[in-house]
């Protein structure tokens, strides 16, 4: 009975012609419930945002009204932005070019026959499945002054401890370091993909030449990986705008902003001191900033794309 | 020179492999040593420290993670077959139906590649709470549903498959929705699999949107739960910390460990798709 229903349901006999119109009227059907949803929670808050930056914050005695560009200049004006925007600049130099790099070593470590290879490489990819929530308790042990692992490595070599964490200077750099833990090793296995996939009669060729692991590597194993580089980039990018977990646990920001990066001060704005419209400003400089790298990766992948 | 080369390579180089691993692994095998041992021993490490089990039993009644797994668990099932629905129809609308306008409503799509929901966090914020979906399940689901990430990758699935086999279904009468059933779905099944297991590890380990969207324990998923139970304020000492974070990740670390092959190789597959 459930397959006669079945067939009844998904194999009704159709004439052998189909008009076009209803071939469309079908693939609009198909295509509406995912775009209904899309355009719910992208499209419409993306527009929503940008509408609501230009207005002021109502309160019960002020009705919100249109200012244009004052929560605009209220935001130039507002050196927690800027410390939150270098902030995260900073994050980005500091996380990506290291962990590209680090991913580059471990996809060659693991690349080769290796006793154990398998661990090895299981190693370097659990971080990737681990939530950033729970990472981020491991390592706030990590970082604890004096009773922390990282204080008693240092005092039993004879260095004092330090507030790894308190101090502005460090925090974030040793935010750093954890982001680098945890994304080499989601980036290697595409570099190992893209090792595997290097024909090798390459290697065969560079050797006859007699030229060195090193130069191979620079000359022809490294440009052959530059589409895998550019896909790791901006991934590597889009994630140190959009991964703020950690800082829940670590250190909220603090200590005085000093690791406060632009999506936690947008939930701050928003969602502690409760100024939406201010927030939707700080939202509008995040959407251009991915904007930008949209466009960037469409101009420079769609050039480098003959490389795959 | 060169017979020190050869020494180096063969010999450094999988001491340098295995020290990194080491270093690698030790955060969760710290965790592992805190969380089995009693408090005393989180941070004077003795093999005479004696095994147990109290940590866990303590985190256990502190907080109700198991209410938090149960929540994890009904939230990730929630969206994965949502999304596995919706993404399947619109992929299958891009791949084969050359619609007016197809292109520009995909392009319109893969916006949601750059713009994900996490940016937008206040505006839908106020959606949810329009609609009263603030604090249940179905709404931190709800902006994950439609993936423009799923329908990119099994449109490029769909339209990988040979024409000549939907042609040979519709002769034997099958109709737009049987073709998608019989035809392109079965085909399809390692994109599946690979999108299945990259979905399911990415909301089992989403926070910041379920943090904002709950406020109760019965919705509350584990990282959420953890979080709130792991902050420094809260002044749990670090072996049930330990314990906690343990039992949120268990379930997916026990998952990878063993289906390592799989969950690798659908990681790079969707990245490279």
């Amino acid at each position: 009975m459930y397959r006669s229903l079945y067939i009844m349901v998904f194999c009704t006999k159709k004439g052998p012609m189909q008009l076009p119109s209803k071939n469309h009227v079908h693939a609009w059907l198909l295509v509406m419930p995912a775009a209904i949803l899309l355009i719910a929670f992208t499209h419409y808050p993306t527009v929503s945002t940008v509408i609501k930056s230009l207005f002021s914050k109502g309160t019960a005695i002020r009705p919100s009204r249109f200012t244009g560009l004052e929560n605009y200049q209220q935001m130039f004006q507002d050196p927690i932005f800027w410390k939150v925007l270098t902030n995260n600049l900073w994050f980005a130099l500091g996380t990506i070019p290291t962990s590209i790099a680090l991913a580059i070593v471990m996809a060659l470590l693991v690349n080769r026959s290796l006793p154990g290879r398998s661990l090895v490489r299981m190693a370097y990819f659990t971080p990737t499945i681990l939530p950033m929530i729970a990472v981020a308790n491991i390592w706030l042990f990590f970082y604890t002054p004096d009773i922390g692992f990282i204080d008693q490595i240092a005092v039993w070599m004879g260095f004092s401890g330090h507030n790894w964490l308190g101090d502005p200077a460090t925090v974030l750099p040793a935010i750093m370091v954890m982001t680098v833990w945890k994304e080499a090793g989601f980036f290697m296995i595409f570099y190992l993909a893209a090792i595997q996939n290097i024909p090798p009669e390459f290697r065969e060729a560079a050797r006859l030449e007699g030229a060195g692991r090193w130069y191979y590597f620079r000359r022809i194993m490294f440009p052959l990986l530059m589409p895998t580089t550019l896909f790791v980039l901006i991934n590597a990018v889009l994630n140190s705008f959009k991964l703020v977990d950690h800082l829940f646990v670590l250190t909220k920001g603090g200590p005085d902003n000093a690791s406060n990066l632009l999506l936690y001060y947008i939930f701050e704005t928003a969602f502690s001191y409760f100024e939406t419209h201010y927030a939707a400003a700080l939202t509008v400089v995040l959407l251009v900033l991915l904007a930008v790298l949209a466009l960037g990766q469409f101009f420079i992948l769609d050039k480098r794309v003959h490389y795959r | 020179m060169k017979k020190w080369m050869d020494v180096f390579t063969n010999y450094l180089e999988p001491v340098a492999a295995w020290l990194l691993a080491i270093i690698w692994i030790s955060p969760l095998i710290y965790a592992f040593w805190a969380a089995f041992h009693p408090g005393a021993y989180a941070v004077n490490f003795s093999f005479s420290a004696p095994l147990t089990l109290d940590n866990f039993k303590e985190a256990l009644s502190q907080a109700p993670f198991l209410r938090y797994a149960f929540n994890t668990l009904v939230l990730v099932t929630l969206i994965l077959s949502c999304q596995l629905v919706l993404c399947t129809l619109a992929a299958y609308g891009f791949a084969r139906f050359a619609f007016p306008g197809h292109k520009v409503v995909f392009a319109l799509m893969l916006i949601q590649l750059m713009i994900t929901p996490e940016i937008l966090i206040v505006e839908n914020y106020v959606t949810l709470s329009r609609f009263r979906l603030v604090d249940t399940i179905t709404g931190i689901g709800l902006p994950y549903m439609a993936s423009a990430f799923g329908i990119f990758l099994l449109r490029q699935a769909f339209k990988s498959t040979p024409r000549e086999l939907e042609d040979a279904a519709r002769l034997e009468g099958c109709g737009t929705m049987g073709v998608l059933w019989r035809v392109y779905v079965p085909l399809a099944r390692p994109t599946y699999l690979a999108y299945a297991l990259v979905s399911v590890s990415h909301h089992w380990n989403n926070f910041l949107w379920p943090l904002i969207i709950t406020n109760s324990v019965e919705t509350r998923p584990l990282t959420v739960g953890l979080g709130i139970f792991g902050a420094p304020e809260s002044g749990v000492n670090w072996s049930i910390v330990s314990a906690a974070t343990l039992l949120s990740v268990a379930p997916l670390l026990i998952a990878f460990l063993l289906f390592q092959r799989q969950f690798v190789q659908s990681f790079m597959y969707a990245g490279i798709k």
